[in-house]
């Protein structure tokens, strides 16, 4: 994990989850959940402001952060590809699609492309079955992938991207 | 008429919200009504788009925006005869119609997002009869009498949890609904929170009212994010017609309900482990006794049923325990929902009684197994369940006969196998997904999972050892005895129902290095028939790392040291002479 304690983050964004949670007990995951939403991941610095607003040590803190894998340290990619790793996706092809995304995107699971686009991350089950194999890509759910249609897909938002910039 | 589009996460997926789209902008909108409905569990037809014409249903399947325009046209004109081949076929129409529908009676048929819809369908009346009428007695004595049992997979007689809440001293108790479905292969649940949310809401104030609760919490997991959606929204229409919150309909109970997300771990899915998530902390299960119904959330008693089994009782409440128990057999009473996927021909979600054959079930209502190959095995209870093989496909769905097998009835999910899945691959597939969701906190499942999956993993890598498989077993024996939870305990059942059925493919994996399934690539040859080969080069040029031999119009040959069974020379031979061993 990268040093990122020189950082700043905007702690105002936090600011009404905290006022609303910051004191009503049993809250931690849902103040990182609502963290996570704003600033991508869960920064040092943000962790560190948590445990001062609320009270939990940051060793509490840092051992939910690692225990659920909903929780991220580090940045991700513009387009997080979440691919499921369920038995129905297993057993109708999924170890083939992420072959396609090391092979096409030339990232592993927990890596992110050198131009900041795209995350591969392994996950369990989403639930959609009957379209096994299925990726997730921030909120949209890709289903019956094939090699060839995943990568249309990341070439169709490879595009997007770059005309978002522009 | 009424056009219904389904709008689950499979159906969006498959292009639904397109299809609405053409409808939105061709429909004659002021003599037709366009709405959304959830998962109606047909989920190899989606997009599904139903047509209403006074009681005429045109079920109209995999619509494309081109077959949307068609439909959209028809309705115009009132018109129906050109579009019979867009229509439902009569053999997938027997897939809804072989199923007896309870907890999913209302999927893909009302709008999730109307609480009208549900309260026109008797939404809400059960709750209004148990609050008027019954007293929470009453209730628990309907619930035992429809021998309702836990659908979340431990089979707990549901009557038995909410009287031992019930009798519980405190004047603070919880109703949790346990929606964390993580079983990999099941979404029974999220079907029904996608497209039912009143249904759930309405079973769990019933429960909440039976056991002296006042505040009810739904635990979600975070990977449904639509089903999040729609049950908030279901809530707050709840609640504007004064169905929660303080002195319900009058009858002095008061409830709130909210949505407490998850955030990824499938050890949440067990009671304890989920309490300890929702006050905030590492989900790491508790020692049981106490259990939830003395010592629960906030050490509170406390109350855990799955989403399917409050779903079902609203349907009791009024229709009668009896008419449930009706159903069913002798121990398993009433329906279950099984997600039927895997290598099926046509997979969704299938509402049975119990009692029914895995055979009914798979060939008869799933169609049998695609592109004509031959069943192997069928997967019941995801990480926890086990593999069941072909000689025993007449066992009957009932949690005796299931248990007996080695697996066990689970959630429901039901992954369909053929005859290219090894089941060494499936064992250590389970086994990768158990040593990740590990707690941690015992050392047999901590340490137990991480060392069955280093053999079994090994053995799929060419690298077994003959005294691997009593080891396993002994493993296996001693995860089970010594786990705090159940992960722990039933992490095993996967390794043991495949060395039970399918040793052979073990043996075959440590002794002769070979997978029959062809699956496991480290034990993958390749090889060129010299009769086939026509010597056109394509697959030399083609192999990444030139393993392949041979000159123009001559046999080529592989070399197996260098070969790294990509399967590139397959896939391009044109004459197929590449033969994997």
């Amino acid at each position: 994990m990268s040093c990122n304690c020189n950082s700043k983050s905007d702690f105002s964004l936090l600011e009404p989850c905290l006022a609303e949670y910051g004191s009503v007990k049993g809250s931690l995951i849902t103040i990182l959940q609502k963290a996570q939403e704003i600033y991508g991941y869960l920064p040092t610095d943000v962790i560190l402001h948590i445990s001062k607003r609320t009270g939990v040590k940051v060793t509490k803190i840092m051992g939910v952060a690692t225990f659920y894998s909903q929780f991220r340290l580090e940045p991700v990619g513009k387009y997080l590809i979440m691919l499921c790793q369920g038995t129905a996706c297993h057993v109708n092809g999924s170890q083939q699609i992420e072959k396609t995304v090391n092979e096409y995107l030339g990232i592993k699971d927990g890596e992110t492309t050198e131009d900041g686009l795209f995350t591969l991350k392994n996950v369990a089950c989403l639930g959609c079955c009957s379209l096994s194999p299925v990726m997730m890509i921030n909120d949209e759910t890709y289903g019956s992938l094939t090699p060839e249609k995943a990568v249309e897909i990341f070439d169709e938002l490879k595009k997007r991207a770059g005309e978002e910039n522009l | 008429m009424r056009i219904a589009v389904g709008q689950g996460s499979c159906g969006i997926a498959a292009g639904a919200v397109k299809a609405y789209n053409v409808f939105e902008n061709n429909l004659n909108l002021a003599e037709n009504e366009l709405t959304v409905t959830g998962c109606i569990g047909m989920c190899y037809l989606e997009p599904i788009v139903d047509v209403y014409d006074g009681d005429c249903l045109h079920r109209f399947v995999r619509v494309g925006e081109d077959a949307a325009k068609r439909i959209a046209d028809a309705v115009n004109r009132r018109d129906f005869s050109d579009t019979a081949d867009i229509e439902i076929s009569d053999e997938d129409r027997s897939f809804l119609e072989k199923q007896t529908r309870i907890a999913l009676r209302h999927c893909g048929i009302i709008n999730p997002e109307k609480i009208e819809d549900y309260i026109a369908d008797d939404g809400y009346k059960a709750l209004a009869k148990v609050l008027n009428t019954m007293s929470t007695e009453q209730v628990i004595d309907e619930i035992k009498l429809s021998g309702l049992a836990g659908r979340g997979g431990a089979g707990f007689p549901t009557w038995f949890k909410w009287n031992a809440a019930r009798q519980s001293e405190g004047d603070c108790k919880y109703l949790i609904c346990n929606a964390d479905e993580g079983d990999p292969g099941a979404f029974m649940d999220r079907a029904v929170i996608e497209s039912d949310p009143h249904n759930l809401i309405e079973g769990m104030l019933i429960a909440a009212y039976a056991i002296g609760a006042s505040e009810a919490v739904v635990y979600v997991r975070a990977e449904y994010p639509l089903a999040i959606k729609r049950l908030e929204k279901a809530i707050g229409e709840a609640r504007r017609k004064g169905f929660i919150g303080n002195n319900i309909m009058g009858s002095g109970f008061s409830c709130e309900m909210r949505i407490k997300a998850g955030a990824g771990a499938f050890v949440c899915g067990e009671e304890t482990a989920l309490i300890e998530s929702l006050e905030g902390s590492r989900g790491m299960p508790r020692l049981k006794p106490p259990f939830p119904a003395q010592s629960g959330y906030w050490r509170k008693p406390s109350n855990i049923n799955n989403v399917e089994t409050f779903a079902n009782v609203s349907w009791i409440i009024l229709n009668g325990g009896s008419a449930f128990s009706a159903m069913g057999t002798e121990n398993s009473k009433g329906t279950k929902v099984f997600a039927l996927t895997g290598k099926i021909k046509r997979g969704g979600l299938v509402e049975i009684p119990m009692g029914q054959t895995l055979r009914h079930v798979i060939f008869d209502i799933g169609g049998g197994i695609k592109n004509g190959k031959e069943f192997k095995a069928v997967q019941m209870g995801g990480p926890s369940g086990g593999c069941i093989p072909a000689e025993l496909l007449d066992t009957v769905i009932d949690y005796k006969a299931l248990s007996a097998t080695g697996a066990i009835m689970g959630s429901g999910g039901m992954v369909v196998m053929d005859s290219d899945t090894c089941m060494v691959e499936m064992a250590r597939f389970f086994l990768d997904f158990t040593a990740k969701e590990s707690c941690g906190k015992c050392v047999h499942c901590r340490l137990g999972t991480k060392r069955m999956l280093e053999i079994l993993t090994r053995i799929t890598e060419g690298n077994g050892k003959e005294e691997d498989i009593d080891l396993l077993r002994e493993l296996c024996l001693a995860v089970k005895d010594g786990a705090l939870c159940g992960l722990g305990q039933t992490a095993p059942n996967p390794v043991l129902t495949t060395l039970k059925y399918f040793e052979n493919e073990y043996i075959g994996h440590i002794r002769d290095k070979q997978c029959a399934a062809h699956e496991c690539t480290a034990l993958l040859r390749y090889e060129i028939n010299s009769d086939a080969c026509r010597g056109c080069t394509l697959c030399a040029k083609k192999c990444p790392v030139n393993a392949i031999a041979g000159t123009v119009k001559n046999p080529h040959i592989i070399d197996a040291d260098k070969c790294i069974k990509c399967g590139n020379c397959k896939s391009v031979c044109r004459f197929g002479a590449v033969e994997v061993k």
